[in-house]
């Protein structure tokens, strides 16, 4: 057995560090990494991790800032030849570094949606008018260290799970859970009713129970502890369903993936109802997918004369499961999908909209940008909401998830 | 989706077939654990360089050293297929040209100053080209590290391309215009296809490099935009320009990594990267599916035709356990050319042909994988690569010959099963 998979068995941590004894420096990781080739402030994957976790005293402190100029989105990991960890080795260290000197507020603040979509929905009128303010942003700038022109969502008012209180799913032969995320309920309620019905298209009740931020974004800004919290009674909510046999799927590809790995392989979280959870989780267009190779997906769809620059993000690439999203569009007569196949919009979560790293991520985003606006199209597709609003900020052209497509393609708007 | 291919591995083997098939029409998916060999190579093309004495004409060579070792990967190919590969490899480098044939080898510096026997090289090295001799100058950058001028000028000057045909070679170091104390040659390369850093290069090296007949750099003279770069160095020095590989992460090598992928892309096929290929769904002769390690699950792909290119031991297509048991790691293939039990694998010198270098997978004709009789054990499936057993690719300098050509035949074999 080889001395990772005996690791493993031992548990998560001791298995994503374990593997940096299989970096043997080639440096592809340091040539794939876009936030390095964007800023001097960021040495690259390899200096932070494989090379630096072998100086981090598992009791000492860790000293070095640069780790948090790392993003997060796991390129590192995907392009390494040798199967090492880099990015969760840097994400465990980020947190340790913020454990030590504490998380900024700013760091606190974004990185809870769903407060921030609690408090902010009642108000959403004259608070979108305010961050849509130049004024204000300037201040918000300023005292929260937001960067102005950073592309915010606007909250939508309504919250998804208003619609889903008032929806009743028809009776049908087959259940699956929808988990909606943060930025369904507060900001994209549209799109959570989209995949509802693709999901009844296709022969389902769909169940939405009760649920709450997955963590993510806590985990990215260092706030491991809070991130377990609320990844461990996300888990707890749908467990349940996973234990009777459900499956779940998410139209939030960075959220599907902390219940799939990132829980365990970053936040060390390993109980039972996690581990069925991640079990039974799937990106939504994965999901779909699956469900054509067994013959079992509807095929009633109708063209859609258009051309879409398509971006798979980067943590929908952490799935390991290809670009389900371009086999769908290849099912939609008439649909030209172009695979635009550029490593990242810059974003990351939260990333870009830090006033000291906004720069960095629009530098980072660029060519996507470029090839979104060349392309002349009414709409990208991307299946990540933090990187459609990047994309929408960066290239002026509105992004939709790739559900919306085969929603309208479906003819599902009555 | 039923693929019309699946290729496991995303080095120069499989990204090559990958691509030729899918611009045979073929709906093609490339899965890896990772980036694969491009990044590491120096972005020549060797073909075969020592047979064990230096090979100055490839072509005229092979099928005395195809003779001479009937197990060879080369054993498999025609001398034709070797050359159709090299011209269908030019003809993908489109935003990066490559020179040279089969007919002849050129002799290009390493970074140790070693003259090295390479059939096909980027057109940014090809002044490099010691067989005439001649003087050279060789620039360093004191921020570049592992790159050093003065060593490999020494060891160059101690080169005689022929009785009469000296090599003279002498070095200049310059502080680039950067800030940074230590930059890698990536970072080199994105510096150097901006007009200005350019521009103070060339006034920095001006008045150093009167008297040579050309001027080789560290390979990092631009990403996308070589071409560009190398022109406009060459034209500031009134001199020809060469670039000399350096360690990895080698810039010559993601160019032909990038302008691959770019082509596949373009011509519909998709890439997979992240985790590792865990096996195969397989009935009798065939492989239906291959099953990768996805978040969580495992993910399959089905496909009509697989091709293995996961390279040899370096890259773990090929593994060896505590016991000394040696197999193909992705479909449990046997391996030949594996000494066997109580015999030395390893010979005392270094520099020595071992007996385990040769060890791979057996494949036949058209490089379908073979057990020891000889039968095909997988109808479907084709190897390409270093997975193939019976190369010493590193003393024999065949690696990306290899590669390129079995990764070519691949496809042409898949091609015309499927015709």
């Amino acid at each position: 057995m080889d001395l990772i998979d005996r690791l493993a068995d031992e548990g998560a941590h001791e298995s994503v560090r374990a593997s940096l004894d299989h970096c043997v420096k080639c440096t592809i990781c340091e040539s794939f990494c876009p936030f390095s080739a964007a800023t001097p402030l960021f040495p690259g994957p390899k200096f932070v991790g494989p090379q630096a976790e072998r100086f981090r005293d598992p009791t000492g402190s860790s000293p070095d800032i640069s780790l948090d100029y790392c993003s997060g989105c796991g390129i590192c990991t995907q392009v390494c030849p040798q199967g090492v960890k880099i990015a969760e080795i840097n994400a465990r260290a980020r947190g340790r570094l913020w454990a030590e000197r504490g998380v900024p507020l700013r760091n606190k603040l974004i990185a809870r949606p769903s407060l921030s979509g609690r408090l902010a929905t009642p108000f959403a009128g004259p608070v979108n008018w305010a961050l849509g303010n130049p004024y204000v942003r300037n201040l918000v700038e300023r005292i929260g260290g937001v960067h102005r022109h950073a592309p915010l969502p606007r909250f939508a008012g309504r919250t998804f799970r208003a619609w889903a209180r008032k929806h009743r799913s028809p009776v049908a032969p087959k259940t699956i859970v929808y988990f909606h995320g943060c930025s369904t309920n507060y900001f994209e309620p549209s799109l959570g009713a989209m995949a509802v019905a693709v999901l009844e298209h296709n022969g389902y009740r769909v169940i939405i129970p009760r649920q709450d931020c997955c963590g993510l974004p806590l985990q990215s800004n260092g706030s491991f502890d809070a991130a377990r919290t609320y990844v461990r009674r996300l888990a707890a909510s749908l467990a349940p369903y996973a234990r009777r046999g459900h499956d779940i799927v998410a139209t939030s590809t960075s959220c599907s993936l902390m219940l799939k790995r990132e829980a365990l392989e970053i936040l060390d979280v390993d109980d039972p109802d996690l581990a069925i959870v991640s079990a039974r989780t799937y990106d939504i267009c994965e999901y779909l997918v699956l469900l054509h190779e067994r013959g079992e997906l509807a095929t009633d769809l109708e063209p859609l004369e258009a051309t879409v620059p398509y971006h798979a993000p980067c943590q929908q690439r952490g799935h390991g499961i290809g670009k389900p999203a371009m086999e769908l569009f290849a099912l939609i007569p008439g649909l030209n999908a172009v695979d635009l196949d550029i490593d990242c919009c810059g974003i990351a979560g939260t990333y870009g909209l830090k006033k000291e790293k906004y720069d960095i991520s629009m530098a980072v985003g660029d060519r996507l940008f470029k090839e979104v606006r060349t392309a002349g199209s009414e709409v990208a597709a991307c299946d990540s909401e933090t990187c459609r609003w990047q994309i929408t900020h960066g290239s002026g052209v509105p992004a939709v998830h790739p559900i919306e497509l085969l929603y309208r393609s479906y003819n599902l708007s009555g | 989706m039923i693929y019309d291919a699946a290729v496991i591995g995303a080095g120069t083997a499989g990204l090559a077939a990958a691509l030729r098939m899918a611009e045979g029409g073929l709906k093609v998916i490339v899965y890896a654990k990772g980036v694969g060999s491009t990044h590491l190579t120096g972005g020549t093309i060797d073909v075969l360089g020592y047979t064990p004495h230096l090979v100055e004409h490839p072509e005229t060579e092979l099928p005395s050293f195809v003779d001479a070792h009937p197990d060879h990967p080369y054993a498999r190919l025609s001398v034709a297929t070797i050359n159709d590969a090299l011209g269908w490899f030019r003809g993908r480098m489109t935003t990066y040209d490559y020179t040279g044939n089969l007919a002849a080898n050129l002799m290009l510096p390493t970074a140790a100053g070693a003259p090295k026997p390479s059939a096909l090289v980027p057109e940014t090295m090809a002044a490099g080209d010691l067989r005439g001799g001649g003087r050279f100058v060789i620039v360093g950058f004191t921020q570049l590290k592992d790159f050093y001028p003065a060593y490999l000028a020494d060891n160059l000057s101690r080169f005689e391309a022929a009785p009469g045909l000296p090599v003279n070679a002498r070095s200049v170091t310059q502080r680039a215009p950067i800030a940074q104390a230590d930059v890698t040659p990536l970072s080199f390369a994105r510096h150097f296809e901006d007009a200005e850093f350019r521009k103070a290069v060339i006034a920095g090296l001006e008045r150093e490099v009167g008297g040579s007949d050309a001027v080789g750099f560290p390979a990092v003279l631009g990403l996308g935009e070589a071409r560009t770069v190398c022109q406009e160095l060459q034209d500031g020095l009134g001199l020809p320009v060469f670039e000399v590989p350096t360690l990895p992460p080698s810039v010559p090598g993601m160019r032909m990594f990038n302008a691959l992928k770019r082509a596949l892309s373009k011509a519909g096929g998709t890439v997979v990267m992240g985790g590792p290929a865990l096996g195969a769904d397989a009935t009798g002769e065939r492989v239906e599916a291959l099953v990768t390690a996805a978040a969580a699950r495992t993910r399959s792909y089905r496909a009509r035709h697989f091709v293995l290119a996961t390279g040899g031991f370096a890259s773990g297509g090929i593994v060896m356990d505590s016991t000394g048991a040696v197999k193909e790691s992705v479909l449990g293939l046997p391996v030949a050319g594996v000494p066997p039990t109580g015999e030395e694998r390893f010979s005392p010198g270094y520099w020595a042909s071992h007996p385990m270098a040769r060890a791979g997978v057996a494949v036949d004709d058209a490089l379908r994988p073979v057990d020891a009789d000889g039968d095909v054990l997988y109808a479907n499936v084709r190897i390409a690569g270093a997975a193939i057993a019976g190369a010493e690719p590193w003393r024999e300098k065949s690696g990306e010959g290899i590669t390129l050509a079995t990764g070519y035949a691949a496809a042409s074999s898949i091609l015309e099963s499927d015709a």
